[in-house]
């Protein structure tokens, strides 16, 4: 399968994005350009980590209005995988293809550490090769990362599962210590209604290979590839 | 010269009166007005002022910073002249890397004042070629006691953080300490590492009469202007609030664009030479890579990008607005450059050209406003040899300790000093990660980092000790570089080279200046022996308040390299059963300890520190590593031994404890629990490696003290008298550490 990560005016982890998809798991992984407008063929485009414009005015608003934006929202509308990390994950709710928004961590500060996630729905393209109630070990570093949406939206989110990833404790309970951020329902990944785009705040780049502390992100990234590869979407 | 540099309209003449407001003395205005024949514009005095001010020129330092070495065979390029060291570390590829003070700056405006030293220093490194990979930061703030210390300290950590965070550049170690005597000038220091292929390292050197200068990055604004002169080149007093207006002010996003072009823009090989616009902007970057050069160059101000209308020369000159480059390009491939300044949105404009001769002259408004020889700027600045006297001082009576709590207390309120304590408060605020290189970030002995492609590796740590230096400033200076070295060695890296950045006072005074003299005579000696060269450094200069100096401050960050990476050891212990050993240079002393700033115990002298077997230590500890014979080290500082012990068992990830029976007993119990000096290690070592790993360590005192064990206390029993002993839950000394600095902040977490 293709991958292309997008690089933003103030993409930060579009390299290691590249570099995890690339060099560590063999991928056919290239960069796209924020003005341009074509996704050259990748079938899962990846929305980087970083500060797109830097988010002066609100994390990922600016980055929304770039020209790839656009192809970026045809390419959902078509069932196309779209992955959003961090700043992606805030671009994609910008750009109303995910629900909610990311908001100031309740410590107002940026925060950068190793937490866990429990996978709450393993049955969707971004977590198949992870089990229900699974733990992933992955870092995060962000200063905006309190996911909010409307409490009917919520529900809603809920009852369809579109809660992918929360926040936990290294037993996998959920707490008010274990959530770093001060989420609403702990929420730490969210996919849309039709379960083809995906947004989390951790860094699943950033947790493939043992010597930089852990390998989980890996599963996220093979639950594309099966994804792709099983539906025959290669191109 | 057919033409006179025009005065401004309604420009009173320049007298010396003007040039004392600028902080130049009356035989430096002498000096100008000879090199120029004539009475200098207000525009001229106004460059002459920064280029000339203690910051740009070394006046003070520049003829002792001769004395450090700068050479080994593994470096490439080494300052002072150009705008960071750099070493071969292997496979290709060059580390490039310098630490520089923004202190004044970072007092008056913290927020701001700490992003700009971040932002400055990052330029200095990419100007060269290399991409930054790594960033950290030594900080000094006055007592957690003091009003205005909070405020610091949130506003310089999120400075660093904001723009670090936000240019995609890791920050990976760092040093935090809080001391009363920095109430009222506190010290940030930044550091940045980048990496370049070997080879392909740019220079600073204009050249090529005719050739093009280009400006690219934010527009010039009003921002810094005399940052360098007024406001780093002096001390503070009840004015210095007034000063807010010389921070410059940051913009990580720019930043980051202005890296990722000029990067690009040096891959066309159109580029003959660049450099940053820092400390006095424009006017020390062009006479600067023109003295370089031995060229003259040539600016047309009304070209420049501004930020608002009717800027006057001399704001445009003596600017520090940030993430700003001037480059000097290969004459016809402008367009090179330009389409990607273009394709990454800066500002950039041809705004001169390298001229033959040596004048650096500038218009404005087709008037010629400034005419000055290139090297009366950039390189005859005045250089001082000022009067250095060893100050009088009555030798302090060795006090007997008294009133002082049990070991198990003593080792509770250590724990929770804000010094020893876990400085995680501070760094979860920074990004360690991204680059996908930090194999072991912040909160270590030092940081790891891999060179993706290569198996070899770097160990950076940034290390300073006042108190020691307070009490010698010779010793202490020694006793910093030491520890630097071994912090580097416990992860197994050879540490390999040196940058430095010199912290004092008022050097018109003479015991300032002796200060100075020592530390740097130190650096030399202690560079010398662990052969690490000094490849670049900074000098600050006037850090005192109200005639209240700064104890003298010299911060030494290390490079290590691994030449495999994989071997890295770190600090925490691993496996319960393994033998804990104790190597060390001397006996510990309590002199210049956290444990003496606590319990009010006077200083003591220093003991001597022989350097020779300071080496033996680090040659051990890294054969130790490369063999893969150790299984964890930790140095031994703030709070001494006990403290180390308990750090040893803190590994979030695996709970463990350390059953202490073999110190020996005939010590002080408390020098030996809580005293810091000079060389402690911490090993842990598999059973059956104890006797391959003391071998390493022949000729020093190398003693198994315990084993590490799965029960999570730390007991530290045999030795002492039973009240001595110590036994506690790892758990909460640990909580006690963690929480000891969020506590006295009172926020969330």
């Amino acid at each position: 399968m293709k991958w292309g990560v997008i690089t933003f005016p103030g993409s930060l982890d579009d390299g290691d994005a590249l570099y995890a998809l690339r060099d560590v798991m063999g991928q056919d992984a290239f960069p796209l350009w924020h003005k341009d407008e074509s996704l050259r063929g990748a079938d899962c485009v990846v929305l980087p980590g970083g500060f797109s414009y830097g988010d002066y005015l609100r994390c990922g608003a600016i980055a929304r209005f770039a020209p790839i934006m656009k192809s970026v929202a045809r390419f959902a509308a078509d069932g196309g995988f779209v992955f959003g990390i961090c700043n992606g994950f805030q671009v994609l709710c910008e750009a109303h293809l995910l629900p909610g928004a990311l908001t100031r961590n309740r410590t107002l500060s940026f925060i950068c550490e190793r937490v866990y996630v429990r996978v709450d729905n393993a049955a969707t393209p971004f977590t198949r090769a992870a089990h229900q109630g699974d733990l992933l070990r992955l870092p995060i570093k962000h200063g905006d990362g309190l996911f909010v949406a409307p409490e009917a939206e919520l529900r809603k989110m809920e009852e369809r599962g579109q809660v992918l990833l929360r926040y936990v404790d290294a037993n996998g309970a959920e707490s008010d210590d274990a959530n770093p951020n001060g989420s609403t329902r702990a929420i730490a990944g969210v996919a849309n209604e039709r379960f083809n785009v995906f947004g989390l705040m951790p860094h699943p780049e950033h947790a493939v290979e043992q010597m930089l502390g852990g390998e989980d992100g890996l599963r996220l990234f093979r639950s594309i590839v099966e994804s792709v590869e099983s539906a025959g979407r290669v191109r | 010269m057919n033409d006179r540099p025009a005065p401004m309209p309604g420009e009173r003449p320049v007298d010396l009166d003007q040039a004392n407001a600028h902080g130049l003395t009356a035989d430096e205005y002498r000096v100008i007005e000879r090199t120029l024949s004539r009475t200098p514009t207000r525009t001229e005095l106004g460059v002459f002022s920064v280029m000339w001010s203690e910051h740009c020129s070394y006046k003070s330092s520049r003829r002792h910073l001769r004395m450090l070495p700068s050479r080994s065979e593994l470096v490439v390029q080494a300052g002072p002249g150009e705008n960071a060291g750099a070493i071969d570390v292997g496979d290709g590829w060059v580390a490039v890397f310098k630490i520089e003070s923004h202190n004044h700056p970072s007092f008056v405006e913290p927020h701001q004042g700490a992003a700009t030293g971040v932002g400055g220093i990052l330029r200095d490194i990419f100007t060269m070629g290399a991409r930054p990979i790594a960033s950290m930061d030594s900080l000094k703030f006055g007592s957690f006691d003091h009003p205005r210390t909070r405020y610091l300290l949130g506003g310089v950590v999120g400075g660093i953080g904001g723009y670090g965070n936000c240019v995609g550049v890791p920050t990976v170690a760092g040093e935090v300490m809080f001391d009363e005597q920095y109430n009222a000038n506190i010290l940030v220091n930044a550091f940045c590492l980048g990496l370049a292929r070997k080879g392909e390292l740019l220079s600073a050197r204009a050249s090529g009469s005719g050739n093009p200068v280009i400006y690219v990055g934010s527009a010039t604004g009003r921002d810094g202007i005399h940052g360098a002169s007024l406001l780093a080149s002096a001390e503070f007093d009840a004015s210095s609030e007034a000063k807010r207006p010389t921070v410059q002010v940051g913009d990580p996003f720019t930043e980051k664009l202005l890296i990722e072009a000029c990067l690009e823009a040096m891959q066309t090989g159109a580029i003959v030479a660049i450099q940053d616009m820092g400390a006095a902007g424009l006017t020390s970057s062009s006479s600067e890579m023109a003295a370089r050069g031995g060229v003259g160059i040539e600016l047309d101000l009304d070209r420049v990008p501004l930020r608002e209308p009717g800027l006057t020369p001399y704001e445009i000159l003596l600017s520090e607005s940030q993430e700003r480059m001037l480059i000097v390009c290969e004459r016809g491939r402008e367009s090179d450059l330009m389409s990607v300044f273009e394709k990454w949105d800066l500002h950039a404009a041809v705004i001169g050209n390298v001229t033959e001769g040596n004048r650096w002259r500038v218009r404005f408004g087709s008037k010629l406003v400034a005419d000055i020889p290139v090297r009366a700027l950039a390189d005859e600045a005045p250089v001082y040899d000022r009067p250095a006297t060893e100050p009088k001082r009555t030798p302090s009576p060795r006090i007997e300790l008294r009133d002082v709590p049990a070991p198990r207390e003593a080792l509770r309120r250590l724990l929770d000093s804000p010094n020893v304590a876990s400085k995680r408060w501070v760094y979860r605020q920074y990004d360690s990660l991204v680059l996908s290189n930090t194999i072991a970030g912040p909160g270590g002995d030092a940081a790891v980092l891999r060179i993706k492609g290569s198996r070899r590796g770097l160990a950076l740590k940034v290390d300073s000790n006042p108190r020691a230096c307070a009490i010698d400033p010779y010793l202490g200076t020694v006793a910093v570089v030491v520890e630097a070295a071994r912090n580097v060695a416990c992860t197994g890296a050879h540490p390999v080279g040196i940058t430095n950045c010199l912290n004092y006072g008022n050097p018109e005074r003479p015991e300032i200046m002796w200060q100075f003299i020592r530390g740097v005579e130190a650096l030399r000696d202690a560079a010398l022996a662990f052969g690490t060269p000094v490849v670049s450094g900074n000098v600050s200069f006037y850090n005192e308040t109200e005639g209240r100096a700064i104890p003298p401050t010299p911060t030494i960050a290390m490079l290590g390299l691994f030449t495999d990476v994989a071997r890295h050891v770190g600090s925490f212990f691993r496996a319960p059963g393994d033998a804990i050993l104790l190597v060390r240079t001397a006996s510990p002393s309590l002199a210049a300890s956290e444990f003496g700033a606590l319990f009010g115990v006077a200083a003591y002298s220093l003991e001597p520190i022989d350097l020779a077997r300071e080496n033996r230590l680090i040659e051990g500890l890294v054969a130790g590593a490369e063999r893969g014979l150790i299984r964890s080290a930790h140095d031994v500082s703030e709070g001494g031994l006990a403290v180390a012990l308990a750090e040893a068992c803190f590994d979030p990830d695996a709970v463990m404890g350390a059953q202490i029976d073999g110190l020996p007993a005939s010590g002080d119990a408390i020098a030996e629990l809580f005293g810091e000096g000079p060389s402690t290690v911490v090993l842990s070592v598999a059973p059956e490696n104890v006797a391959r790993v003391t071998e390493l360590f022949s000729g020093l005192e190398c003693r198994m003290i315990g084993r590490v064990t799965s029960d999570p206390k730390l007991r530290i029993v045999s030795g002492f008298r039973v009240a001595s002993a110590i036994d506690e839950d790892v758990a909460e000394l640990r909580a006690i550490y963690e929480q000891a600095i969020p506590r006295r902040l009172g926020g969330h977490d």
